[in-house]
């Protein structure tokens, strides 16, 4: 559960006073947190943790990343949401 | 060297396996902190590629594996009750309690659920008011950040059936139990990069000039952690003790400050027990007073719990690096992912469980003497 794992920022909004958005992971796209990355934006790539944006990212190592965890078979456990 | 072209570029990774093994004269232990690391370690064989004279201690930096069995009591006690929805993060449910574990009070029948993010609770609350929502509450400076977030927003929401049960730990308080234990053997560390990512490198500069010992904070991709050993070695050989950020592109020396913002609004330090390690000083964090009525211990005063570890699992041993886990002589026998004695063999993030998926059955030969 401790990994963090690079996406993409797709949308970024507001919900109920928190800066949401929707994030890409190689594919898989999930509601996340923004609240903690106030400057990130549209586009940009970020380091999330439990559906938590906690860094900003540059491309090239989110992609590798990205890559090495679908490898390892980490990414879907990682992003695995409730039953 | 069947590993080697694994890793994502085998001449780099050859180019600093041959850099470190150029500089090593003596031997050397580094405790890698973060079972995340651990994972990658044991994975690229990374342990066994470098000189016989390097010793990696795994830390005990798997926060599923140091989740004191007190609490882990009190959730099977809370999940149990039944008008309760308990949510946790899926890596729980395997952990063995002193009699059993969250998943055997679902299969009981109680309402025991996986989520992927606190906040996810926090919107179950909404959808559920006549439950009580309780969401375990675990994990080290990466995850804190999260589940303060979901206390401030249930807050926010005026939501009264929304509780959390916090057992959140840190690391640097951990490194210093370590050194100041007289059974250390650790020269060195490799910090845990996303912890960094949140908090910043600056409360890890304290703990380079008291104690002399190289700090240097690291990335989990095998050639990050491989990169945080050359670093390593080389301040040693050299007599050096500094911090270094061997992780620039995630992590700076303040961290992320509306996290720290929001962590410090939410959590007060406290002293926290570790699983197999006992009582850390101003380890951990706990909700602050005004926030009271969100404490699922407090709201559930679950009382008389008498905690009873496996007479057979040397979890303890393993998370204080004085035992390698293939040297439990339970070890893949009565204990395995599937019927774990020690929760070291449940999340992915422990050393057990990380030695038992990567076949590590056996120690390497020339493997160096343990304490
Ligand atoms: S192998 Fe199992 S019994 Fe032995 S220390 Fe690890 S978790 Fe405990």
């Amino acid at each position: 559960m401790c990994l963090g794992i690079p996406g993409q920022v797709k949308e970024i909004y507001e919900s109920g006073g928190v800066r949401m958005g929707i994030v890409d992971f190689a594919g898989i796209t999930k509601e996340i947190c923004l609240a903690y990355v106030p400057e990130i934006m549209v586009g940009d790539y970020t380091i999330v943790h439990v559906g938590f944006a906690i860094t900003q990212l540059d491309e090239d190592s989110a992609q590798e990343s990205l890559r090495l965890f679908a490898e390892m078979g980490v990414l879907e456990e990682e992003l695995r949401a409730a039953e | 060297m069947k590993y080697l072209d694994e890793f994502r570029n085998p001449e780099l990774a050859q180019r600093l396996f041959d850099e470190i093994r150029g500089v090593t004269t003596r031997p050397w232990a580094i405790m890698e902190v973060c079972g995340g690391q651990t994972h990658s370690i044991i994975r690229n064989g990374i342990d066994q590629l470098l000189p016989a004279e390097i010793e990696l201690i795994h830390g005990p930096g798997c926060p599923v594996c140091v989740t004191p069995l007190e609490l882990i009591d009190k959730a099977l006690v809370i999940a149990s009750q039944p008008n309760v929805i308990f949510c946790s993060f899926g890596d729980m449910l395997r952990v063995p309690g002193s009699s059993k574990d969250l998943f055997r009070v679902k299969s009981e029948g109680n309402d025991v659920r996986i989520v992927y993010s606190p906040l996810d609770a926090v919107k179950l609350a909404q959808a559920n008011p006549t439950r009580e929502v309780v969401f375990f509450g675990i994990g080290f400076e990466t995850t804190a950040p999260a589940n303060a977030m979901a206390v401030h927003q249930a807050q926010q929401l005026g939501l009264r059936n929304f509780s959390m049960l916090v057992s959140h730990v840190l690391v640097p308080p951990a490194i210093t139990a370590i050194l100041e234990s007289p059974a250390n053997r650790v020269q060195a560390f490799l910090a845990a990069g996303h912890v960094c990512s949140v908090m910043g490198t600056w409360a890890y500069e304290p703990l380079v000039e008291r104690y002399r010992v190289p700090i240097v904070v690291t990335g989990f991709e095998p050639l990050d952690v491989l990169e945080g050993i050359r670093r390593t070695v080389l301040q040693l050989e050299r007599g050096e003790a500094q911090l270094e950020n061997a992780y620039t592109r995630a992590v700076n020396r303040a961290g992320n400050l509306p996290a720290q913002q929001m962590l410090a609004d939410i959590f007060e330090v406290t002293d926290r027990g570790w699983r197999g390690i006992g009582v850390i000083p101003n380890s951990g964090w706990r909700l602050r007073a005004a926030y009271r009525d969100f404490d699922a211990e407090t709201r559930f005063a679950v009382q008389n719990i008498h905690t009873e570890e496996s007479a057979l699992c040397h979890s303890g041993e393993v998370l204080r690096g004085l035992l390698k886990p293939n040297q439990c002589p339970a070890f893949g026998k009565a204990c395995t992912p599937r019927t774990p004695l020690g929760a070291t063999m449940v999340s992915s993030e422990g050393a057990c469980a990380a030695y038992y998926q990567y076949g590590r059955f056996v120690q390497r030969e020339d493997s160096a003497v343990y304490a």
